[in-house]
């Protein structure tokens, strides 16, 4: 079955952005830049914290915008990308209401989770996890 | 960008507005970049005998090579000279300043010159925008102004939001800058010195990859510390009590300094105490950003209105053991509630929690004494425990209506020079003294401290492990126990690391983690840029008119008595000798 990371709950979120870091060293470098998810605070620290990331969609809006067919559809939900097909439009990022596509400004292409679950390893208070997507879910 | 290069100064003159960049690899090499590369731009930038609040004091951020790259190399030194010590100013703030300005690209940020109006500062890695903030200035509520900011600016999550309250643009002596809410460039009143150059905030922002030498490695030193980290048990404590996990044991071993250190012993201690606030207030944890410890405790405190039955304010709070000491202990509030409203009111208005409640216990004092009456106090009558006349001193401190509030705002050394009560007037070197009762150590740390502050050797925790083994520190032994935790200091705050990790990074570690970006440094080599950086403070120091000679102790500190005894003139002298020639032997 297909995997995909997920927001268990939020409100156990400190921002330490601990996952942020984790999925930049997936690259084998540091920092956030290459990062496919992304914390931010709700709107000032006392308010909390969200989770930006792909939810592996079933049916993919970034994929659906993509005129190049470099974002294709993974097989149980979500996508994987093709750097070498991207012209760096954005639609993608445009397209994904839930902030799930992340900018690698460097490269200027997008950064989409491929819910790997090397992050979760990282979050120390049970933010995220890596599950099964059951069939017919989105 | 490659993770072991750090060069960049960036420097903006607030007065032409202009900025430029200038590379400028050599100083971090030889320094590590934090503390080490602030000290070099402080004396290159800031003329001997500069006013503090003069144009010509510059405003130097810099960060170091681990800030962003490993865990807990959060946080970034501010340099400066201290409008309320007229030496040496520095100040390490947290939040998400640090790795936002290692994401920028800035190894460190010059600030010059003074704006003829209100502005405040977009920073990334494209360059500098100065924006106008008249609309700001004047403000009651520092977390107004950043949410404004936050609100006309992208970059939600890449970000530090680093700006002042009422107390800065009124220059008081020690206002602080405020980021993310609830992290402070606190002491020294850097604050006052953003307001004499009418900056308001300042904003920056990034998102970067660095490229490493050895991956492998760089993933393994990692995993090592992040492991260590979320599993020693100290940083349990931090994450589940906080910095107020002392107030119980500080109590206990009669060290909590409470109503202007005329006892040591808090009745509030049990109520202010991490444990009772995580029972019953605790509403957030939060953390600086690459730090999975999450020591930040957020109090939600829920008030009703007073003319709207069932119509409530809900505000959060965040507390820490020094505000817990300075606006509690020494001020005799034993209520919750009480020093919650009155640590909101300081935090909006942007002052230091810790000189505020030293500055507000003297006030106290030297009206019990009768040394200021209420045509001083502007007719308040100052009581320990009485949190709301406290609130109303804190709107006079900023608001000064008279000249007995202006000395006050200028720190407790300079409103016991005009009203007298020196002997219990708690500063050392000029800065009000932190939450330490514990012995000669404590005392000798901050006289001695190039801050003048616990941090410098954290003399309290010489003097703690002292007591536990029933051993009385002879002044010799305390001045060598703080110089050596002083030198290992300066390289950690040069990376830049936040000393709650000080035990995590021992200086075999932290060559490990060099190792791993490709660099070779040596474990002697890291102590010799260390001793080499706090030599270079004194440098400064002494340039700026600092004796060892010169140091005034408060009578008050040998009149109570700690858990190693009375401390004694003599001892305290002889440690400062003692710490003076150790210094130069460097």
């Amino acid at each position: 079955m297909t995997k995909r990371l997920s927001v268990v709950d939020v409100d156990l979120c400190v921002g330490c952005q601990s996952c942020m870091f984790a999925c930049n060293r997936r690259f084998a470098e540091a920092g956030l830049g290459r990062s496919a998810i992304h914390i931010q605070s709700v709107g000032g620290f006392e308010r909390g914290f969200v989770v930006k990331v792909c939810r592996a969609c079933r049916d993919p809006p970034c994929a659906k915008v993509c005129p190049t067919g470099a974002i294709y559809k993974r097989a149980g939900g979500g996508v994987l990308l093709n750097y070498y097909k991207c012209n760096s439009c954005g639609n993608c990022a445009k397209e994904c209401i839930i902030g799930g596509v992340q900018w690698d400004t460097s490269l200027d292409k997008p950064t989409i989770c491929v819910h790997c679950g090397y992050c979760v390893k990282y979050c120390p208070y049970g933010v995220i996890r890596l599950e099964e997507l059951p069939p017919g879910e989105t | 960008m490659d993770a072991a290069s750090l060069s960049k100064v960036l420097y903006v003159d607030l007065g032409r507005k202009r900025s430029w960049v200038e590379e400028k690899p050599q100083l971090f090499e030889n320094t590590l970049g934090g503390t080490g590369v602030g000290i070099r731009l402080l004396l290159e930038e800031c003329p001997q005998g500069a006013n503090p609040l003069g144009p010509e004091n510059p405003i130097i951020f810099s960060i170091g090579y681990l800030n962003a790259i490993f865990p807990l190399g959060s946080k970034t030194v501010a340099m400066f000279k201290s409008p309320l010590t007229g030496n040496l100013g520095e100040s390490h703030g947290g939040g998400r300043s640090g790795v936002a300005q290692r994401m920028a690209g800035y190894g460190a940020m010059v600030i010059r010159g003074k704006s003829d109006a209100p502005v405040y500062l977009v920073i990334d890695s494209g360059g500098v925008k100065i924006k106008d903030a008249s609309s700001l200035w004047g403000m009651n509520s520092s977390s107004t102004v950043g949410r404004i900011i936050r609100e006309n600016e992208v970059g939600a999550g890449s970000r530090a939001i680093m700006r002042i309250g009422k107390a800065g643009e009124r220059l008081i002596s020690y206002a602080c800058v405020i980021t993310e809410t609830y992290r402070h460039f606190g002491r020294l009143g850097f604050g006052a010195v953003f307001g004499s150059k009418r900056l308001k905030a300042i904003m920056i922002s990034g998102r970067a990859s660095f490229s490493l030498k050895d991956p492998k490695l760089y993933r393994e030193a990692y995993d090592d510390i992040f492991n260590t980290v979320t599993k020693s048990p100290l940083m349990k404590k931090y994450h589940e009590l906080g910095t107020p996990m002392n107030v119980l044991s500080l109590n206990m071993a009669s060290s909590i300094p409470t109503k202007n250190l005329q006892s040591t012993k808090f009745e509030g201690a049990e109520s202010l105490s991490g444990e009772s606030l995580r029972e019953k207030y605790l509403g957030k944890r939060a953390a600086c950003a690459h730090c999975p410890v999450s020591c930040i405790h957020i109090a939600a405190l829920r008030e009703p209105y007073a003319t709207e039955p069932y119509f409530y304010k809900t505000r959060m709070i965040s507390y820490d053991y020094e505000p817990i000491y300075s606006l509690g202990s020494m001020l005799g509030i034993a209520s919750v509630d009480g020093y919650l409203n009155l640590m909101d009111r300081v935090e909006e208005v942007g002052l230091d929690a810790m000189s505020t409640g030293v500055v507000l216990s003297w006030a106290t004092e030297a009206m019990e004494k009768g040394l200021v009456g209420n045509d001083e106090t502007n007719g308040l009558l100052l009581k320990f425990g009485d949190y709301k006349t406290y609130i109303e001193a804190v709107e006079r401190l900023v608001t000064p209506p008279n000249d007995f509030y202006r000395a006050l705002g200028k720190g407790v050394v300079y409103a016991s020079s005009i009203y007298g009560g020196r002997d219990f007037a708690l500063a050392f070197g000029g800065n009000e003294m932190p939450g330490y009762h514990t012995g000669l150590a404590a005392h000798l740390g901050t006289l001695v401290g190039a801050r003048h502050s616990h941090l410098d050797g954290a003399g309290y925790a010489i003097d703690q492990k002292a007591t536990a083994s029933g051993k009385t520190l002879s002044p010799q032994e305390a001045a060598e126990e703080l110089y050596k935790e002083e030198v290992w200091r300066q390289t950690l705050s040069s990376l830049v690391v936040c000393y709650f990790a000080r035990n995590i990074y021992t200086p075999e570690t932290v060559a490990r983690c060099f190792k791993a970006l490709g660099k070779n440094l040596m474990v002697e080599e890291l102590s010799q840029i260390g001793r080499r950086t706090l030599r270079a403070k004194y440098e400064f120091k002494l340039k700026e008119g600092f004796s060892f000679g010169g140091l005034t102790l408060p009578k008050r500190i040998m009149e109570v008595p700690t858990p190693q005894g009375i401390i004694k003139e003599d001892d305290l002298r002889e440690g400062i000798r003692a710490f003076e020639s150790l210094l130069k032997k460097t």
